[in-house]
Order: structure tokens, then C-alpha cells, then sequence
């Protein structure tokens, strides 16, 4: 008798929590603002970016220089995961390989770092200053992305490079194009217009 | 009147206070946990930290409420209402720095404090669920320091949300949920900051008073430990007094007085002098906004958390996720909570103990320190090999206690308390 009704009893106050944990769930609000966002990267010259924020994070679009495309298969042997198999992207990105891009020209990824989520800044240029013992490819960086929090560093494709505190190669969000530089995050089909 | 309430009142006294006591048990709690609570006679320095950290909890539970009257937990207001508080608000620099000082000071008091429970032997049988409830109240306040930490809404608030948040990401399968869950948002956003407003206090300031209450009653129940280590209801006078016990008060709130003069004296001279001490206290990136788009340079949070902080980081990745990390620094923490059982030295205290409790004490303090210093600079150059060599130490001392306390040579014990009388 006193057992079935401490039963009843501890099952009525798991149910009356559900409300209350539920309520630290994403708001309708909070899930209304996530929706997609276009950006027009035509703007960008070669060896520039911009952020754009997307559900809060903020998004790379980066605009490659065809010489740095064509390196990019250059440098498999100093990256933790260079075919993306332990990454977080979309099906159709990962087969794109060392690219990482629907567009070669235009890399998109998530600008948060998969460590901790600290922005990684871009480090475009041979020699930067943000060099790290180990991941130093000298004349031949072929440009990047470093991590100021903890130091690890990703390729133009965001892929990180070996023994980084970062595990797996920056997220690279669901995106399409809507034309020849017009981006739109958050959608895997360009909406039609 | 019938003669039985009469006899009751005669016998706890009249007035006012036998009016109460016949209602509320006043004078007997008064004379149980102060006035005839025998502590031995024989603290030193290291005893005044316990009544200083009540001191400090005093101290952030009221200043923190005159922030609240004028702080605003939105991500839109957060930081200009903590600017407007630093100089729209008559007084309202000095109860800010009052609170960001004692935060700080908290966790200087309260290292120092549980540093006293390692040398002495404070955590051993039987105050084995003191040192349990104070491993729960450090605990707490490092979730209240970092809660507290994030409501000015700075731009190191963000990114150090950012990051802690980030740490139960690492767990397999519920991680992604679980962050989502405790952001509300899918990123660092005002419902995050709101609800870590309403658990900084109200929540873990209740759970924390109540908290504090059992570490006194179960402190209490058993006695307090002295340097010496040694138990002193063995020898007890003919009222049933210990020899070597003397009342709570008067003697030792005189003492603690004079520790709580020379503490203000300190922590003043923080908040008038010295209030960011040097970044340290209150670090320069968080007198900027926040910014989602804009990582600070340098992520460090703040000092007391660094030690932790730098195993964090001293764990590389492997098998595709840095889980490995959160769980050294989780294990650094809860590793604390079986010190009591660890410990296998016939002897409480330090004088008693031989070399090598001495050395291993030594070594934990220093990997300690040095932790904290490898935490607060960037992972490059020898920090993140000292980071890596320290965290093995500090888990030595720990894990190899069971050997080596009883390995160690130990000295006669004495009966009674040593020192002067």
C-alpha cells in the first residue's frame, strides 16, 4: 500500500516535471528565427570574407583564389580528417572532397570552432602570424583559419590539422546557391523564385 | 493557571527570551552551535577561512540583491544596465566591485580553507560528510561564479558561456541536445542569459545557504578537527567539558574578529585600489559588449577557474571528439569527493605525517598553482607541456594516496593538544 503509493506519487512528479524541463527547449520564437539567410558574395574579391550570422552562429563565406584550389589536395598527410569523414556536413558537400564546396570558389562553414565554439579567425596569407608549431607549412600555408581560444587551426576548407584540441573539421551548414554568387544558408534546394 | 506551562517558564528563564524559548528553541540553539560549542583550543591561522567564507556569502547574498534592483537580465540591456549601475547609480560602483571582489575572494578563501581539511586531516573519519557537503558548496559556487560571470553580458561572458556550454556537447549521443536544451536558443541568446539570471539568484543561492546550514550541522554533530588532529572529547572535565575544548563564544568570535579585520582591510583595498586587480578580478575583454560574430583574441576565464580550465586543454582530442578533456576536468573535481576514503595515514594531521604526504602535499600545491598559471596564458610556447605534466601531478596526489599515506612513516601522537595553554 505505502509502496504503490510512493509509486503513483514519484510518477506524478515526473510527469509534473516534463513542463518544466520542456520550457528550457527552444522557444516557438527562438525556432521562428532560424530561419534561412541569403547572402550575395559576388561582392567579395579573391582572398576576402564575410560572417554572416545564421541561427545565432556565424557563417564564413570565403572567396578562394583558383591557385589555392588547386593545392588543396596538396597537404592530406598534415590533416586529421582531409576526406571529412568524422566532419559534420551536409552529403553533398563531403563528396565534393578537398573542396568542401558546392562552388569551389565560395567556401561556407560555420565560423565555430568544433573545440568550444570560439569564432576562428581567418588566416589567409603565407606566413601569418598565427603560425603553430607543427601545422607550419612555411611559404606553402595555402591559407586558413586559426582559432585564437585554443590555437587550432583549419585549411581553407576548413579541415583541421593534426593533434589541434579541435576534433573534427569545421561544421559546414545546409546551403545552396541561388545564382552564380548568391548564397542561401539554412536550405539544402535553392528556394525558387 | 495550571502549574506545569509556570515550571517550564521558571526553568528556561523569563522576559522576552523565555517567552520565545518557550516557543522556538532560541537560547538552546544559541548555546548548542556558540556559546557552548566546544572547539578545540588550539586553531591557528588556517581556522579563520571558514567563518571568513560565511562572511563572503553574507556579503554576495546582500550587494547581490541591491544589483538586482537595478541590473536587467535581456541581452539588450544586460551590459548597459551593469554600465549604468557602475555610474548613473549613487554607491553603485562600490556594490558592484563589493560583489565581483567577493567572488574572487570567495574562491581565495575558500581554496585556502579546504587546503586547512588536507593539511590537518579535516576531511577524515568522522567528518567525512563535512568534507562531502563543502565538496557540494565548491561545487555549487563554481556554477554560481560562472553564472555570475555571464549576466554583465560582456564579450568574454559570451565566449566563456560559449565555451562551458559547449563542454556537455562532448558528451556522446545527448550532447547536441543537451546544449540546445540549456541555451534555449541555438546559440548563447537571451533566454540563456535570462535563465542563467533566475539560477544565479534564486536557485543556486538557496541551494547553497542550505548547503552551508548542513556543512555546520554535520560539523557540529562531530566536533571540529584541531592541528593536531587528535579527538578531543578523550579527556573530558567533570562537567562534561573537554579539557582541551574551550566555548565557541566568546573565544573564537574574538578571534574571528580580528580575521575578519584583517580580511576587510584586504578586500577593501581591492575594491578602492585595485577592483579589476590587474585583469584578473575582472577581465579586459568584458568591457566590451557582447559580440557573436567577434571571438576575443584570448579566451581565459577567470582565475579561480583556470587550474580546471588548463586540463581542460591539455587533453588533445582522439577518436574524433574531445570528451576526453571534460572528463579529466570533471574527474579533477569529483576526484575531491573520495579524499576521505583515499586517505589511508593512521595519522590526521600534517605534523604527525611523514616525508612523503609532506612532498606530495608540496607537489599537488605547486601543480596546482602552475595549472592556474598555464590556464590563464595562450596554448602555445611550454604552457601546454607544463599544462600536461601538472595535470598528471595533480592526479597522482590523489590517486596514489592510498599507497603512499600508508607507505609513510608517521610520529607519535600525543594526548592532549599541543602549544601554549
Amino acid at each position: 500500500m505505502t509502496a504503490a503509493t510512493v509509486g503513483t506519487g514519484a510518477i506524478g512528479v515526473a510527469f509534473a516535471a516534463v513542463p518544466f524541463l520542456a520550457s528550457w527547449q527552444p522557444s516557438a520564437r527562438a525556432k521562428a528565427l532560424g530561419a534561412p539567410v541569403t547572402v550575395d558574395a559576388s561582392k567579395l574579391d579573391v582572398g576576402q570574407m564575410l560572417k554572416v550570422v545564421w541561427r545565432g552562429q556565424p557563417v564564413f563565406v570565403v572567396r578562394r583564389a583558383k591557385a589555392i584550389i588547386d593545392q588543396l589536395d596538396g597537404h592530406d598527410a598534415m590533416l586529421a580528417d582531409p576526406k571529412s569523414e568524422n566532419s559534420v556536413q551536409p552529403d553533398y558537400i563531403q563528396s565534393t572532397g578537398a573542396a568542401r564546396a558546392r562552388n569551389p570558389e565560395y567556401w561556407v562553414g560555420l565560423a565555430v570552432c568544433t573545440h568550444l565554439g570560439c569564432s576562428p579567425l581567418g588566416a589567409f596569407e603565407a606566413n601569418n602570424s598565427f603560425q603553430v608549431a607543427g601545422t607550419d607549412l612555411g611559404a606553402n600555408w595555402p591559407g586558413g583559419f586559426y582559432c585564437p581560444c585554443h590555437g587550432s587551426k583549419y585549411d581553407i576548407s576548413g579541415r583541421v590539422f593534426k593533434s589541434m584540441p579541435a576534433p573534427k573539421n569545421l561544421t559546414v551548414p545546409p546551403y545552396a546557391f541561388t545564382d552564380a554568387a548568391r548564397v542561401t544558408i539554412g536550405v539544402d534546394d535553392a528556394p525558387k523564385v | 493557571m495550571p502549574a506545569a506551562p509556570e515550571s517550564a517558564e521558571s526553568s528556561r528563564g523569563g522576559g522576552l527570551i523565555g517567552w520565545i524559548d518557550q516557543r522556538f528553541p532560541l537560547t538552546s540553539l544559541w548555546k548548542e552551535h556558540v556559546a557552548e560549542y566546544y572547539a578545540p583550543k588550539n586553531f591557528n591561522f588556517w581556522y579563520y577561512f571558514g567563518s571568513l567564507a560565511l562572511l563572503i556569502l553574507v556579503n554576495q547574498v546582500v550587494t547581490g540583491i541591491f544589483l538586482t534592483m537595478n541590473y536587467k537580465p535581456s541581452s539588450t540591456e544586460a551590459f548597459s544596465s551593469v554600465e549604468y549601475i557602475m555610474r548613473d547609480v549613487d554607491w553603485g560602483w562600490l556594490i558592484r566591485y563589493m560583489h565581483s571582489t567577493g567572488a574572487s575572494a570567495f574562491f581565495i578563501v575558500i581554496y585556502l580553507h579546504m587546503f586547512r581539511a588536507l593539511l590537518y586531516g579535516s576531511h577524515r573519519r568522522p567528518r567525512e560528510l563535512v568534507w562531502i557537503f563543502g565538496c557540494l558548496i565548491f561545487l555549487l559556487l563554481m556554477a554560481e561564479g560562472f553564472m555570475g560571470y555571464v549576466l554583465p553580458w560582456g564579450n568574454m561572458s559570451y565566449w566563456g558561456a560559449q565555451v562551458i556550454v559547449s563542454l556537455f556537447g562532448s558528451l556522446p549521443y545527448i550532447g547536441g541536445f543537451l546544449v540546445e536544451w540549456i541555451r534555449g536558443d541555438y546559440y548563447i541568446a537571451d533566454a540563456t542569459l535570462n535563465r542563467f539570471f533566475a539560477l544565479h539568484v534564486a536557485a543556486l543561492p538557496l541551494a547553497l545557504i542550505f548547503l552551508v546550514i548542513a556543512h555546520i550541522m554535520a560539523l557540529h554533530e562531530v566536533g571540529s578537527n584541531n592541528p593536531d588532529g587528535i579527538d578531543i572529547k578523550k579527556h573530558k572535565d567533570t562537567q562534561g567539558h573537554p579539557l582541551d575544548g574551550i566555548p565557541f563564544h566568546p573565544y573564537y568570535t574574538v578571534k574571528d574578529t580580528m580575521g575578519v579585520a584583517g580580511f576587510l582591510l584586504l578586500f577593501c583595498g581591492v575594491i578602492f585600489f585595485a577592483p579589476t586587480f590587474g585583469g584578473l578580478f575582472l577581465e579586459s575583454p568584458n568591457f566590451g559588449p557582447a559580440n557573436a560574430l567577434q571571438t576575443p583574441p584570448h579566451i581565459a576565464p577567470v582565475w579561480y577557474f583556470t587550474p580546471f580550465y588548463a586540463m581542460l586543454r591539455a587533453v588533445p582530442s582522439f577518436a574524433g571528439t574531445q570528451v576526453w578533456g571534460v572528463m579529466v576536468m570533471g574527474a579533477s573535481i569529483v576526484v575531491l569527493f573520495f579524499v576521505p576514503w583515499l586517505d589511508r595515514s593512521p595519522v590526521n594531521s600534517i605534523r604527525y605525517r611523514g616525508p612523503i604526504y609532506k612532498i606530495m602535499l608540496a607537489i599537488f600545491v605547486l601543480s596546482f598553482i602552475s595549472l592556474g598559471v598555464c590556464g590563464l596564458k595562450p596554448p602555445s610556447g611550454i604552457y601546454p607541456t607544463v599544462a600536461k605534466v601538472c595535470t598528471v601531478l595533480y592526479f597522482a596526489f590523489f590517486l596514489l594516496m592510498p599507497w603512499y599515506t600508508k607507505l609513510d612513516s608517521v610520529k607519535p601522537v600525543p594526548e592532549r593538544v599541543t602549544g601554549h595553554a
